[in-house]
Parts: structure tokens; sequence; C-alpha cells
């Protein structure tokens, strides 16, 4: 039963920054890009499940605070050489109302 | 339109240059180039490994046409410049054709000087310079037998080991008693003399050549001795001559070489010069790194940059004859006011000699075991005080502790198992592997690769040691300037220095004004240039969260679990009843899972979810508590003794003190942690001699120490001076803080920088400049107004909120 979800504003997040929706399946980081994209992540990190949503986020990537990987905020895959992926969630934004998918 | 650029000389330092401009303005001009060797860009310096057969011309090409087409750059190969015609801003070819240009860059490079004497015009005398010059040899090779060398220096020998290679019976003609006597002083010449006779060179030693006799081709030499030996083949290798003479004729100011200032450009600023045919204060060089450097700056202001300056370099150096180790760098000759470190083992065949003016080395000479070259050329470039090392120095790097928990004897000699990196786990054999396997050449690509040294980094000098004795290398590139980060070419004191310099006040000016390379900066650089603003601009920058590694966003020490801990500032370590039970009353109320007493004097309560954070600060609040900065690039703790408060050998009272300083200076951002730490009386139980700035109590007053650290590589502080009063302790350590604020590095602990610009640079600017140190004390306490701030209670409070709380929760 999958919905889009209503999370709240584009705004409630800062730009290069993050916030945490929880749920059921635990945390989710939603990352707010520069230009505005939005991602959403599973808020572990796949080297050893750091909160990504903690760490300081850059181009289209954001650096884990626990042991400084890099993660793709698009495709949850770790910038090489490391290797692991975070799990995506779907988002969108509508009128600046981010909706996310789990 | 675009501007032309027209660059003279197809080689190696007028390309380089070429190459760093297309990385930072690849379309700002048009660009022809004209040389007269007949083919592109290659690697001149491999020469020697092609005579000696190692090598294939193919191998060394570093450009190929293609390159050229690639980047629109239109390549005249074959064609020699004649003439600059400044007013006209034209250059012409020999065939008569002429080319306009807005800039031009003259890189010549230089020629092999021939020994004017009689017969040096026949044929088979010849230099060491070019694929033709090599193509000559290996003809003569294949043809004849004999052949003489004139000149025992790098050059010289290189181009004999090749003959010999190549089956020539070679001699090699000398003027001087040692061999390459600008590099080596004579017991390691007489070294590498022994060794390469046993691969079969003869040598006549202080030997002049006087004429060179034949019908066309040369058959004999004559030295003016008397004694005279046949020859097939001279090359003459002993020296070069910068090519100024094109530049002269059009009226360019040159003396041995063409006379650049610190930005490349002649006396006609629209002309640069780089490489060997450039003459910069005073000096030409004959060695690529240098000339890459130079490269690097022409680029940068032909880019219209105008940031990076060249200063001149230091060089070292390696001869490239394989089998023979030898490496050798600045000054090695002794002086009145030198010191000179040696070590002999002939029967290993090892020579190694340092040598110290003022307690820095300004040269090195290193025979049969060079592991340790590159790091004494660091100290020397860097000027780093040797003092401390100074028993050990000679023993090389792996004997300083220098490589943490496991220093071992001998790269080689070392087992694939033994642990390199204590940090990550990462054994010589991982390491070894992922070099070969993945190519890997610099220490960086073995940090991204393996995460050997990519943590507390004590162990980079091994891992540097081990890509050496895997790849081994060509040549010595000097580790040139470091930038920040892989966004942008310059490095913390350049950033440093255009920010203050450019009165840039926010990140984003910072990085558009220097051209970043990503978007925003990454995780290395922006808390970099956060820093920097904000001790560049106290009360003005606004501090940019973003910009900050989690701990200094939130305020509190992020867990291996994704929780928190919360350590209360506890001045000096100083306690009461009072705060103990407020401290305990919290622990209850939040369930806080863990406590401990840190080694920072204080306690620290462990687990705590994000949410929590705000609520638990302001109860510790309430209870007259704030922040301890446990997290923070900042002042740390202060740590005492308890002092003649109780103690019956105590002089001073160290609590007071303590605190004092401590209410002085908490709060400060700083480029690295800071500690402190007093102590009543020189038994020093609060172990102030490992700290940041230690002061230690004695019975006419304080002593102040500075520079300790009792992390990853344990340092003792050097003691800076004796005060007597309350008041110059203060002052002392404010003026000292806002140095090490002002000048270190980000993420460089004061041990490092310390060793880094040398005790007597502080002592001069602490002790002997008083009006110098006063001014930093009263910059210190300015910042000071505005850092004062307990960030607990503003979040209390609720500024940040959105940090502290989940933007939702969602229940389905
Ligand atoms: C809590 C404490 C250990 C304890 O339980 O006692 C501690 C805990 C940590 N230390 Fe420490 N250090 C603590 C006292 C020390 C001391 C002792 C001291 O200060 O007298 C040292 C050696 C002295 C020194 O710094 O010169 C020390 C040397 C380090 C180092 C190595 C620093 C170096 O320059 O080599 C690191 C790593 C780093 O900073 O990069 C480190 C890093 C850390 C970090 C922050 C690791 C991290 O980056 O997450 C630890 C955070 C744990 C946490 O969850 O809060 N900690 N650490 C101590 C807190 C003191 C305080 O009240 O503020
Ligand atoms: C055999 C050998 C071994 C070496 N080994 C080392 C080493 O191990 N380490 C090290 O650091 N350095 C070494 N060097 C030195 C290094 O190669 C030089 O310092 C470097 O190549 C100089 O670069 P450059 O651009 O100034 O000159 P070059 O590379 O010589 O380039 C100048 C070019 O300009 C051309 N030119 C000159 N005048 C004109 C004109 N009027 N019109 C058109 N074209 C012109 C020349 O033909 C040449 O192609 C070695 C050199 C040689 C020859
Ligand atoms: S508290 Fe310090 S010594 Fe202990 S594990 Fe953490 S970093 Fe290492
Ligand atoms: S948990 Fe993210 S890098 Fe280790």
């Amino acid at each position: 039963m999958s919905d889009w979800i209503e999370i709240g504003h584009i705004d409630d997040i800062p730009r290069l920054g993050s916030r945490v929706v929880k749920s059921k399946a635990g945390d989710i980081a939603i990352f707010r890009t520069a230009q505005d994209k939005i991602h959403a992540l599973l808020d572990k990190c796949p080297h050893k499940g750091g909160p990504l949503s903690q760490g300081i986020v850059h181009g289209d990537q954001v650096t884990c605070p626990l042991h400084d990987w890099k993660i793709q905020l698009a495709s949850g895959e770790a910038v090489a050489p490391d290797e692991g992926c975070a799990r995506t969630y779907r988002v969108r934004v509508k009128a600046g109302t981010i909706f996310l998918m789990l | 339109m675009k501007e032309k650029l027209v660059l003279i000389g197809n080689g190696m330092a007028g390309i380089r240059t070429l190459e760093e401009l297309l990385k930072l303005a690849p379309d700002l001009y048009d660009i022809t180039v004209f040389g007269d060797e007949p083919h592109g860009n290659y690697n001149r310096i491999l020469l020697s490994p092609v005579l000696a057969a190692e090598k294939t011309i193919d191998d060394i090409i570093l450009n190929d046409r293609q390159w050229y087409a690639d980047n629109n750059i239109m390549l005249h190969t074959g064609m020699r410049i004649t003439k600059i015609n400044r007013g006209q801003r034209t250059i012409t070819a020999e065939d008569g054709t002429e080319t306009t240009y807005d800039r031009l860059i003259i890189s010549t490079g230089s020629s092999p000087f021939i020994i004017p004497v009689p017969g040096s015009e026949l044929e088979g005398v010849i230099g060491f310079r070019d694929i033709q010059d090599v193509d000559e040899m290996l003809d003569a090779a294949s043809k004849y037998k004999k052949a003489v060398v004139i000149g025992g220096g790098l050059l010289g020998l290189e181009a004999a080991d090749g003959l010999v290679k190549q089956g020539m019976d070679v001699t090699v003609v000398h003027l001087e008693n040692t061999l390459m006597e600008r590099q080596l002083d004579s017991a390691a010449g007489a070294l590498l003399k022994s060794s390469l006779e046993e691969r079969g060179l003869k040598f006549l030693m202080e030997h002049q050549t006087e004429a060179l006799l034949g019908d066309k081709r040369v058959e004999q030499i004559c030295f003016s001795n008397g004694l005279q030996i046949p020859a097939d083949l001279v090359v003459m290798a002993v020296g070069i001559r910068p090519n100024i003479e094109l530049a002269q004729s059009a009226g360019i100011h040159s003396e041995r070489g063409i006379v650049v200032n610190d930005t490349l450009q002649t006396y006609d600023p629209r002309i640069y010069a780089v490489g060997e045919c450039a003459q910069h204060r005073n000096i030409t060089y004959g060695l690529v790194a240098p000339l890459f450097e130079q490269a690097k700056v022409a680029a940068n202001q032909l880019a219209q940059l105008g940031i990076s300056y060249y200063k001149g370099s230091i060089t070292s150096t390696k001869l490239k004859v394989s089998g023979i180790d030898l490496f050798s760098a600045g000054d090695f000759q002794q002086s009145d006011d030198t010191e000179e470190l040696l070590y002999q083992d002939p029967g290993r065949g090892v020579y190694k000699k340092v040598v110290i003016r003022n307690n820095r080395i300004i040269g090195s000479v290193l025979y049969g075991d060079t592991l340790d070259g590159p790091w004494y050329f660091q100290l020397m470039r860097d000027g780093i005080d040797i003092t401390e090392m100074r028993e050990k120095l000679l023993f090389g790097q792996v004997s300083i502790g220098d490589s943490g928990h496991s220093a071992t004897d001998h790269i080689s000699a070392m087992p694939d198992d033994a642990e390199v990196c204590g940090c990550n786990g990462v054994c010589k054999g991982d390491i070894v592997n992922a070099i070969i396997d993945k190519g890997l050449f610099t220490l960086d690509e073995v940090k991204l690769h393996t995460k050997a040294a990519a943590s507390c980094g004590s162990c980079a000098g091994v891992v540097e040691q081990i890509l050496a004795s895997t790849v081994g290398s060509d040549f010595t590139i000097s580790p040139a300037k470091k930038p920040i980060c892989g966004c942008t070419e310059y490095t913390h004191d350049e950033v440093r220095a255009t920010l203050v310099k450019y009165e840039l006040k926010e990140i984003r000016a910072v990085m558009d004004f220097m051209e970043w390379k990503t978007p925003d900066g990454c995780s290395k650089c922006r808390p970099a240039l956060n820093y920097y603003l904000l001790c560049a601009w106290p009360g003005e920058y606004v501090d940019d969260a973003r910009s900050r590694f989690i701990n200094e966003r939130v305020h509190a020490n992020i867990q291996k679990d994704g929780t928190y801990s919360v350590i209360p500032q506890m001045k000096g370590g100083m306690t009461n009843a009072a705060e103990l039970r407020a401290i305990a009353d919290i622990a209850d109320k939040y369930a806080v899972p863990e406590m401990k007493v840190t080694g920072g004097q204080r306690i620290d309560l462990f687990g705590l979810k994000k949410e929590q954070l705000p609520a638990i600060w302001a109860d510790l609040n309430a209870a007259g508590m704030i922040s301890g900065h446990a997290y923070g690039k900042s002042l740390r703790t202060v740590k005492s003794c308890i002092g003649s408060r109780w103690c019956r050998f105590g002089t001073q009272d160290s609590v007071t003190m303590a605190v004092k300083l401590e209410e002085m200076s908490w709060g400060s951002w700083t480029p690295h942690k800071f500690k402190m730490a007093v102590s009543g009386c020189p038994r020093n139980c609060a172990e102030a001699t490992i700290k940041d700035l230690g002061v230690v109590g004695i019975d006419s007053g304080w002593e102040l120490h500075i520079g300790g650290n009792g992390g990853i590589k344990v340092r003792a502080t050097d003691l800076l001076c004796k005060v007597q009063t309350e008041a110059e302790v203060l002052e002392y350590a404010a003026a000292f803080m806002q140095l090490y604020r002002e000048e270190a590095h980000y993420l460089d602990r004061t041990a490092p920088w310390i060793e880094r610009v040398g005790l007597t640079y502080i002592k001069q600017c602490l002790i002997e400049d008083g009006d110098g140190r006063k001014r930093l004390a009263e910059r210190f306490l300015l910042s000071q107004k505005y850092a004062q701030i307990d960030p607990w209670r503003a979040r209390a409070e609720g500024k940040e909120a959105h940090e502290f709380a989940p933007m939702i929760e969602v229940v389905d």
C-alpha cells in the first residue's frame, strides 16, 4: 500500500541541510541541495549505519559524519572506491510541498 | 574575439603551462604553439631510460597530436621562431611566416654547452638533449665501439650508463676529482664512482679536454696532460645554456636567462617566460619540479586570476641509473655556521649526510639507502625545527615514532601482514596489492582506495615509503604546494591571505573569487573556509552551520550509534555538591544510559537522543552550567591540579589560574582543539607539559609551556618563557591562542604547527615583539566578545529548532 505522503514544506529544510522523517521503516533522511533538489535516503550509512542526515551536504552528495564515506544523494550509492548503497525513497515536490513514497 | 596566446617552445615547461591554463580557463585564448623539434611534446627526462633501452620513444610521449587537436591548439612542429617584433606584437618563423599575439610565452629551454675546443664540430660530437641526440647515440652504438662522455654530472653519467648498456666501451672524463660535485660530497661521489666502475664504466678524473681529432668523424680525444685516447663518439654533458638569443634580439632584458618577476612576466608584461630559459630571482633551474611550479603560476596569471606567485624552488636530485640509489637536495658543503650529521656503513654501501643550520635542514646527501630522502626534503622545504628529533634523524622517519604504533625497521623487510594503519586495520600487503592492481601513484590515491592513512594520518610516512618501494620513481617531483582539497588548487595559506586581502566575507564569495572547482565545496574545505572567515571577521561573519561538522553544528558529540554525549563545562575541574546533584537529577530525569568522568576532568552523559538535547541543556543552564565545548575545534578544557590550596608542595594556586584561563578563553574557535592545564608545581599533576598551553607554578611565578600533545603522537611542550604575574599569564595565553588562530592551518594542532614554524618564530612574535603580543591579545579578547555566547542556552531557547526535531513522524 504505497501512497504519496505529505511530509512538509521545502523551507522546513535548510539549503545544504537535511531533516529526518520518523517512520516504521526507520528514520528517513530528507536532503535539500543548493539547487533545491530534494532527495530521500534511509538514514543509515551503508558502512556502519551512521546517520547520514547528520552529515555535510555538498554538490549532490552527503559525507557521513562517522567515517567520512561519501554517498550519492540520488542513487544512495557510496562514492568509489567505497562500496555500498543506502536505500533510496521516492520524493516529489509540488508547489513547495514535499511528498514521500514509503 | 578571443585573445591570441602564442607559445614558443614545445617543451616540458611550455606545454605544462598550457595544461594548467586549460584547467583554469579552457576558452580564454586562441592558442598557437611553435616548436623546432619535429615531435609532439615528450618527457625529456626519460630520454636516459630510452637510451638505456628501458623505455621506448612511444612510452615517453606526453601529448600526442590528438591532444593539441582536442584542445583546439594550433601546433607547428619543426618550425623555429627567429624574431619577435614587440611593436607589432608579431613573431616570425624561419620560413618567414608571421603570427600575431596578444600574449606570448617563451619557453625555449636550453642547449647543451659544447666546449669550444678544436674539433668540436666533427661528426660524432654531440650533446645529450633531445630525441635526435638519442638517435645519434643509438646509431653510433650499432656501428662503433669507443665512446667518451665529457662531464661526470647527472646527465653525463646517465648518458654513459645508457651507452654501456648499448654495448659500448665508455670512458667518462671529468674535470673535478668528485663525480656530480654539485650534488654530492666527495665521500658519496667515491661510492658512486666505485659502483659505476663495477658496471663497466671507466673514469678519467681531473682531465681537461684539449682537442678532438679526426678526419670527418671524431677519432681521438686529447687531454691537456698529453694523454690521448680513441673515441668514435663524444658526448658533451658539461652544462646547459639557457636559450635566450631570441628574447635578447627582441630587446627583452636577459642575463644568464630571460629575467622574469614573481608572475613569470618578462620586462615586457605581455611576454612571459617559463622553464630553463627563465631567470627568476637570479636563479635558472635545470630540473622539472621548479619548472612545473612556474608553469602553474604562469597559468594562473594568464587565466587572469592573479592569485599565485612564484617564490622560487628548492630542488632535489635523484640519479636515474637503475640499481643505484642516490638522493641529494640543497646545500651540503660545510661552512662556519653549518653542522653535519653523518652516518656511514661502507660494508652495506650506505652513506647519509644531513647538513643543518640553525636547527633546520639545509641539505642532504644519501647514498645506498634513499628511503628518507623525501622526508628530509620535506623537513627542509618546510623549514622545520629538528631539535627534538636530532638524535634520531639519521635513522630515518620510522625511528622517530612518526609511524605511530606500527614502527617497523625497513619497508622492504616488512612482512605483508604487518599492520600499517592501526585505525583502519590495513596491512602492508593490502597496500602493495592496491598499488599494483589499481595503478596508484600518490598518497591520496592510496588513502582513497585502502583507507590507510585516511584517519589519524600518523602512518602516512610509512605508506609513502611503501608507495616508493613498490612503484619506484623515475624522478622526484618535489611535493609541491598542497591544496586544501580537491575542490581547489590553492593552499590554506593562499586562501587565508586572499580572503583577508580582498575582504571576502562569505564562503560563496571565496569560492567564486578563487574559482572553486565544485559547486559547493566538500566536507573538507567548507569547514576550513568557515573557520578562516570566522577568524578573519569576528563579529561580522555569519557562521554557516551547514559548513560545520555535526558535533559543532549541534554542540554535542555524535556517538557510534547516532546518539549524542553531553559534557557541561566544569572550569579547572572544580565542582560542588549542588552541581553534582543537578547533574544526577538530570541523569535520572532523562534516563541517561551511562556517565563517565572524562580525561578532561569533567562529567560526560552518554547515549542521549538528539531531540532530548535542548531540554537537557535548559535544565543544565538552570543549574548554572553551560556548554563545555567538548565537541569543538575550540578551547576544550583547562585541567588543573589542586595546587597550593591544599597540596603540601604547591607553590601557586593552580585552580584559580585554571578557572581564570577558562573564563577568558572558553567558546573561542581554533584551527583544531585547544587544551590547557595548570599545575601548582613542577611535579605537574595536571600533565601541563602535554597540552597546547601548559602553565606550571614555580616559586617565582609561572612557567609557560606550549605545543604539547598527548594524542596520536605524544609531544612534550617547549618552554616559552617564565612570567611572574597572573596578568602576564593571561596576556601570553591570549596572544598565543590568537597567533595560533590566525596562522595555523585548519586541523593543525599546535604541536605540528610549532614544528612547522619553529619555536624561534613563536618566541619572536610573543616575547621579542612585546607590542605585537599585546595586539594579538587584544584581537583575541575582541573576538571573544562575539564568541562567548553559550550555544546551549541559545538552542534551549529555540535557536535552530529544526536541527533537533524530526520533520514529521509518519504513523500508519
Ligand atoms: C570523552 C573523552 C574520553 C574520556 O572518556 O575521557 C574523549 C573522547 C573523544 N576523543 Fe579524545 N577524549 C577525551 C580526552 C582526550 C585527551 C585527554 C586530555 O584532554 O587531557 C586526549 C589526549 C590529549 C590531547 O588531545 O593532546 C584526547 C585525544 C584525542 C584525539 C587525538 C588528538 C591528537 O591531536 O592526536 C582525538 C582525535 C582527533 O581529535 O582527531 C580525540 C577524539 C575524541 C573523540 C571526539 C572522537 C570523535 O571524533 O568522535 C571522542 C568523542 C567521544 C564521545 O563520544 O564524546 N581525542 N582526548 C575525553 C573528553 C575530555 C573532555 O572532557 O573534553
Ligand atoms: C637526458 C636528460 C635527462 C634529464 N633528467 C632529468 C631528471 O631526472 N629530473 C629532472 O627534473 N630534470 C631532468 N632533465 C631536465 C629537464 O628535462 C628539463 O629541465 C626540462 O625539459 C626543461 O623544460 P623546458 O620546457 O624549459 O625546455 P625543453 O623541454 O627543452 O623545451 C624547450 C623546447 O623549445 C624548443 N625551442 C627552443 N628554441 C626555439 C625556437 N626559437 N623556436 C621554436 N622552438 C624552440 C626546443 O627545441 C625544445 O623543444 C633531464 C634532461 C635531459 C636532457
Ligand atoms: S574515546 Fe578517544 S581513545 Fe577512546 S576510543 Fe574514542 S577516540 Fe579512541
Ligand atoms: S558509518 Fe558512515 S562512514 Fe562509517
